[in-house]
């Protein structure tokens, strides 16, 4: 499961990233990695991007981005 | 790549910094995320003593600025904001280049590495923000931390033991408020000290055994080779986690002397990348974040003597349920938008008023200066030349100064973040980022702060396709053309929906060129749109007005001089060559034109023409000018009679027509043919290039209809009865879409850091714009 499958109010712990180019490394730098917690607080009008609560600030992502973030099957 | 200015290089010997003990300039480089407060830091630290411009051949600002203290002066550079030092964004592969040079090379001169580094966090995200000081700390580039918006953080219930942390790092730690201006005396004290006693603490950070096994195998690598130097632990950092640039370094080691080395070396590090991966279970790239982010935990546990609250952002949190509400979030963007533009142009134009009278009575006074007839050129040059190009560039002035204004406050506010959340799935799809939009609004009323807007656009790829389609959206200075081409061509019915048409055709041709330019020119994925946003917070009128001035002074400074010169260049391009002798005047000495005198009944007077033929006084009344479209005196027999209002207009017809521009005008005929345009309308162009306003003025004189405007009745209906409606259409299409003005030309070329895009943006949409006003004419000739 990844973040691109989650939806507004539910949240998941990061397992892992998928390979991927510039979005990746910012993600890690924001604080997206394993063990992190993350909370989708909404979603744009039209569905995407979408923003993301994870350590006490607020980061917004495209879906596509988001698809490379596995989060933990619950 | 690009490198700083100034240095020089050469194969390095020993690793030593210079002696930052003899008095000079101290060079201050500071870093710090995007939204950390560093510019504010910056400001403080340098007040007006500034200097912006562009890293070489990138669109990325480059800020300098100096301050004293004590006996030393410091030279503080403003590095791009970044989140860590990496290679994928231009932004971040300047900051390291800043920060730790070119693997093997010595920095010279002005090109020097800093003696300190000022790592600007923001104390409220602290178990992120720490992550680009850890490797600052690694980089052992004498840091000096600066926890900024400490007082939000404090507000926040965040208590942290600065003096454990100063031990626990072994580097100064300052707290301050930057946009309050709280702590900077700290800062200076911490920089000197720093500066004085540097330190190489890089030992103080604990990165994991395997990571540290696997560095120090490639290092060891890395010795004797010509990548070795003082940052031989970050150089093989980088090399084990694949850093493109790095790589790149390593392959070039690769050359017709030295076959193998770089390869050698590559091999190593994939060796223990593998290994590590392995080890680990993670890729080499997470593990290294991974490890960063667990030695700011560890130390966070140290420091904090009480976490901020959870509902910390609550406030903010609240308004944004509003703003970025699902349904409601567009509307009030789009007003918030719509409120911008209102101030700018509206309120915007009761300083333009001004500024216009002003000039316009300026010019009238330079003008007093001589006799009422005369001829002067120094005149001319004065009045038309100078004061009117300037008059032309300081005229937007207020709109520029308000539209900023209008800006940043939505940028300081982070209100700017959530519009780009909102807007960017609609221009994601044609190949543009959300963050366009707000450039891309601000161009309906003029392309010129437009394109100063695309700053925010922290990719370059986004930013440029941004500015090379910016031009498309039908600026304020097209609205006299419409003004006077819709009414001369179509009937009144048509008028409102073609304006209408117009704005459409120029936002769909906009995104349309927008995707064709993603899928050749600036292919490219990896344009991250992965963006923190800010809590809300309050702008201080110091920050606001700080940047509206600053992109103010830049707009005059820049465009404006570039304008100057080519109003001038052009004034006189339309001034010269004159004829010797006119038409006009030789048709009044063969008879075949007659001067009509003043009305008075009874008196005779007599005219003197230049060609010294007296013309017996006619004691009719005046009669009116004819049509610009003179009969010849053969085809009827009668003289045609002017007055002498028609006469100077008929001369200023010629002149036009004899000069530069007009040959110009008559020499581009046979290119705008296809278009269904004449020459006459080719002379108007070519004026349209220094501002699109001087298109219908240039008309004017062309059809010696003298001083006209857009409003002038005789010039549209001397272009509806000269030309057929489909000339209107294609004219209005190519005045759309070709020859961007000059001005736009001169911040293209300022804001993309070199003039291939000026060059570019200006050949592609004429180019574009020919060709479809081509094709519009020529398909619709065919149906008559």
């Amino acid at each position: 499961m990844s973040l691109a499958d989650l939806r507004p109010g539910q949240s998941g712990r990061v397992t892992g990233l998928r390979p991927g180019g510039a979005a990746r490394q910012r993600m890690m730098d924001l604080g997206i990695l394993p063990g992190a917690l993350l909370a989708v607080e909404r979603v744009a009008p039209t569905g995407d991007p979408i923003w993301v609560r994870l350590r006490g600030y607020h980061v917004s992502l495209r879906r596509s981005e988001a698809a490379a973030v596995v989060l933990a099957d619950e | 790549m690009s490198t700083a200015a100034g240095s020089a290089t050469s194969k390095l010997d020993d690793v030593g910094r210079p002696d930052v003990g003899r008095p000079g300039v101290v060079r201050v480089a500071l870093a710090g995320n995007p939204n950390s407060g560093k510019t504010s830091i910056f400001n403080a630290l340098t007040g007006s003593r500034q200097r912006v411009g562009n890293y070489a051949g990138v669109t990325v600002e480059r800020r300098e600025g100096t301050y004293r203290d004590g006996d030393r002066r410091y030279s503080v550079m403003d590095l791009p904001g970044t989140y860590s030092l990496t290679s994928w964004s231009p932004e971040e592969r300047i900051a390291q280049e800043q920060l730790v040079g070119v693997p093997g090379e010595r920095r010279e001169g002005t090109g020097q590495l800093p003696d300190v580094t000022v790592v600007v966090v923001d104390a409220t995200t602290l178990d992120r923000s720490l992550v680009l000081f850890a490797q600052v700390l690694q980089l052992g580039a004498n840091p000096v931390l600066c926890l900024n918006m400490s007082d939000e953080a404090k507000r926040a219930g965040q208590v942290l033991d600065v003096d454990v942390m100063r031990a626990l790092l072994g580097v100064p730690v300052v707290e301050t408020v930057g946009h309050r201006r709280a702590g900077i005396d700290a800062l200076r004290e911490a920089i000197r000290s720093a500066a004085e006693r540097p330190v190489d603490v890089r030992d103080r950070l604990v990165l994991g055994d395997r990571l540290t096994d696997a560095l120090n195998a490639v290092a060891k690598a890395i010795e004797g080779t010509p990548l070795d130097g003082k940052d031989r632990r970050w150089t093989a950092q980088k090399l084990l986690v694949a850093d493109a640039a790095y790589v790149g370094y390593a392959r070039a080691l690769d050359g017709p002397d030295d076959v193998g080395t770089g390869t050698a070396l590559l091999a190593v590090a994939e060796a223990e990348r593998k290994a590590l991966e392995a080890a680990t279970g993670q890729d080499a790239d997470l593990h290294v974040t991974h490890q960063y982010f667990g030695f700011v935990a560890g130390l966070l546990h140290e420091v904090t003597r009480r976490s901020a609250r959870d509902d910390a952002r609550a406030l903010s949190d609240r308004i944004d349920a509003v703003l970025v509400h699902r349904v409601l979030g567009l509307p009030i963007f789009l007003a918030v938008m719509y409120g911008i533009f209102w101030l700018t142009f509206t309120v915007g134009e009761i300083p333009m008023g001004w500024i216009e009278s002003g000039f316009e009575a300026l010019g009238e006074t330079v003008s007093s200066w001589w006799p009422a007839a005369s001829d002067s050129p120094l005149r001319s040059l004065l009045v038309d030349g100078v004061i009117g190009g300037v008059g032309g560039v300081i005229v937007f002035l207020p709109n520029i100064l308000l539209l900023f204004l209008g800006l940043a406050w939505l940028e300081d506010t982070g209100y700017m973040a959530r519009a780009a959340f909102l807007m960017d799935r609609l221009l994601h799809r044609f190949g543009l980022h959300g963050q366009s939009f707000a450039p891309l609004i601000t161009g309906f009323g003029c392309s010129v702060p437009g394109i100063m807007a695309t700053r925010t656009l922290r990719n370059e790829r986004d930013r440029l396709v941004t500015m090379m389609v910016l031009p498309l959206m039908s600026c304020g200075a097209r609205l006299p053309i419409w003004m006077l081409l819709v009414p001369a061509f179509f009937p009144a019915a048509w008028r409102a929906p073609a304006l209408w048409g117009i704005y459409v055709v120029g936002v769909l041709l906009a995104l349309g060129l927008a995707v064709l330019l993603r899928r050749s020119v600036f292919r490219g994925a990896n344009d991250p749109f992965v963006m923190e946003l800010p809590p809300y917070r309050f702008p201080t009128a110091r920050a606001v007005a700080g940047k509206m001035t600053e992109r103010g002074g830049m707009y005059v400074r820049k465009a404006g001089t570039v304008i100057l010169g080519l109003s001038v260049l052009l004034w006189g391009l339309s001034t010269w060559p004159k004829p010797e002798r006119y038409d006009v005047d030789a048709a009044l000495a063969s008879g075949a034109a007659v001067l009509a005198m003043p009305d008075r009944v009874g008196e005779s007077a007599v005219a003197a023409v230049d060609a010294g033929v007296a013309v017996a006084a006619a004691e009719s009344r005046v009669v009116a000018a004819r049509s610009p479209r003179a009969t010849p005196a053969g085809e009827t027999g009668a003289a045609e009679v002017l007055t002498e209002d028609e006469l100077q207009r008929r001369r200023a017809a010629e002149d036009l027509r004899y000069s530069v521009v007009g040959r110009i005008g008559r020499a581009i005929e046979p290119v705008i043919a296809p278009m269904g345009f004449d020459w006459q309308i080719g002379t108007a162009l070519v004026g349209a290039f220094a501002a699109k306003e001087v298109f219908v003025s240039q008309m004017g004189i062309v059809y010696a209809l003298g001083e006209t405007d857009e409003t002038s009745d005789g010039l549209r209906s001397a272009l509806g009865a000269r030309y057929p409606p489909l000339v209107g259409i294609s004219l209005m299409l190519f005045l759309l879409i070709a020859t961007p003005c000059m001005a736009t030309v001169a911040v293209t070329r300022r804001e993309s850091g070199r003039w291939r895009w000026a060059i570019f943006q200006f050949v592609g949409l004429t180019v574009v714009g020919w060709g479809l006003a081509t094709v519009v004419y020529q398909v619709g000739s065919l149906f008559g």
